[in-house]
């Protein structure tokens, strides 16, 4: 089959791959940018740990083949810190909330997070579980990746985070 | 998960959608959002020689008002329903029911026209536009035609679509102002499909129902039109007995499958439920 090239900006960066037409955004991403933070879980679309930001959108990145991302930009876990190294409001919220424990979940619901943010800067709880409900957690039970994101909406908001009595 | 090989073509015209499309024949699928084929793809259940994707062709998005319609393109994605005010204007039915198909990064990619065109009796919007009584542009090599929501379906995966065409828009009359609306929809968690739901959009006058429509998803292996469960509340004032009627008539034409979802008496008595609900939540919409 033969191979087409493609071009994107990943993370601030031009990269370019040759890559078949049937082989998915996440491979492409994994295999050939060698960026393995982005994970690749059921591979059926229902769990978002392969989520990624294209051009404004959270994309379940094993449902979307990597010709179709040719000329995009894109966001992963990879892309994340701030300039200078340091932790993102998102990623210091996941800590200091203890918002994983495998972590297996965690680079999706933090670029699911990140677009969620972005549309919405002030998210209610509701909001904010409906936001990630295409990301699936197994160990948490949610309540800390909640957390974890209304600290990252505070530090950005400028406000002060009070996390709520339970 | 790695789909089958195929070769990709990306047009930016309709016509030239509509040539690859006739060309390939059987062997090409045209591509939209892809929630539906890619996963389908991977599980090796389709193997498509060819797939035409749409997102490069112009004209296919947008959503416009013109008149007492509204035009979706076929490409629009759920999540651009859900961000349009003309669409919360207008018709808030459909933004309520986009709401609730799968979850936030699905409906960024998933479209209209996939969701309608698809013909899987588990989508939710082609009962809401046969409730609406939407019509679908479809455009083919010997030219367009314009086919009703609910002349489209005509078993599981088998719809009005001739080999060739593709849809590109869907119309959409816009319901009379201070019309009341629900879409109730029963499933086991985000993301899945409906073990039942029901679309109803009504009218009233003097504290009676005037007119009604009512649709069915997933309960039978097409989406369904419930006339004669709307025909029992006409005229009613939604009392108990009227309810248990139009219940009674809707699951009447119920036919679904048993399968992970429940048995089919039980999807049969939720479904029944689900219209007597919408009813209710659209009779309290209504002014």
């Amino acid at each position: 089959m033969a191979k087409t090239h493609v071009t994107m900006k990943v993370n601030g960066a031009e990269v370019e791959g040759l890559v078949e037409p049937r082989t998915l955004l996440v491979h492409f991403i994994r295999e050939n940018l060698q960026m393995t933070g982005t994970h690749i879980g059921c591979e059926t679309t229902h769990c978002g740990a392969c989520t990624v930001d294209i051009d404004g959108m959270s994309v379940k990145s094993c449902t979307m083949f990597a010709v179709q991302a040719n000329g995009s930009e894109i966001t992963t876990v990879e892309g994340m810190a701030n300039a200078d190294g340091t932790l993102s409001p998102l990623q210091e919220g996941f800590r200091m909330m203890h918002g994983l424990q495998c972590g297996f979940c965690t680079p999706g619901m933090i670029l699911r997070a990140h677009r969620l943010l972005k549309e919405n800067p002030s998210p209610t709880e509701a909001e904010i579980r409906m936001g990630i409900s295409g990301n699936i957690c197994r160990c948490t039970g949610y309540q800390n990746i909640v957390k974890a994101i209304q600290y990252a909406a505070a530090k950005i908001n400028g406000v002060e985070f009070k996390e709520a009595a339970e | 998960m790695i789909p089958g090989a195929f070769e990709y073509h990306r047009p930016a015209t309709v016509a030239d959608a509509v040539k690859l499309l006739a060309d390939l024949g059987d062997e090409a699928r045209p591509l939209a959002g892809g929630h539906s084929l890619v996963p389908m793809m991977k599980l090796r259940l389709a193997t498509p020689a060819h797939l035409v994707d749409l997102h490069g062709v112009a004209g296919l998005k947008g959503i416009r008002r013109d008149g007492n319609v509204i035009v979706i393109g076929a490409m629009t994605t759920q999540h651009e329903l859900l961000a349009s005010e003309d669409i919360s204007a207008a018709l808030p039915i459909l933004h309520e029911t986009a709401l609730l198909i799968a979850d936030p990064q699905v409906r960024y990619r998933g479209t209209i026209g996939g969701n309608v065109a698809n013909g899987d009796p588990g989508n939710d919007m082609p009962a809401l536009m046969m409730t609406l009584g939407a019509s679908y542009r479809l455009e083919g090599p010997s030219g367009a035609r314009d086919v009703a929501a609910d002349e489209f379906y005509q078993g599981a995966y088998f719809t009005a679509l001739e080999p060739g065409e593709l849809l590109t828009a869907i119309t959409v009359p816009i319901p009379p102002p201070g019309h009341g609306y629900a879409y109730e929809k029963l499933k086991r968690k985000v993301g899945d499909y409906a073990t039942a739901a029901a679309a109803v959009v009504l009218t009233t006058a003097g504290g009676k129902v005037a007119t009604c429509a009512i649709g069915l998803t997933n309960l039978h292996e097409t989406p369904l039109v419930a006339a004669d469960a709307a025909k029992a509340v006409i005229g009613t004032t939604l009392d108990a007995a009227s309810l248990k009627k139009a219940a009674a008539a809707a699951a009447a034409i119920m036919s679904p499958a048993a399968d992970a979802r429940g048995p089919v008496e039980y999807r049969k008595h939720v479904g029944g439920i689900m219209v007597t609900r919408a009813l209710q939540r659209a009779a309290a919409r209504a002014k």
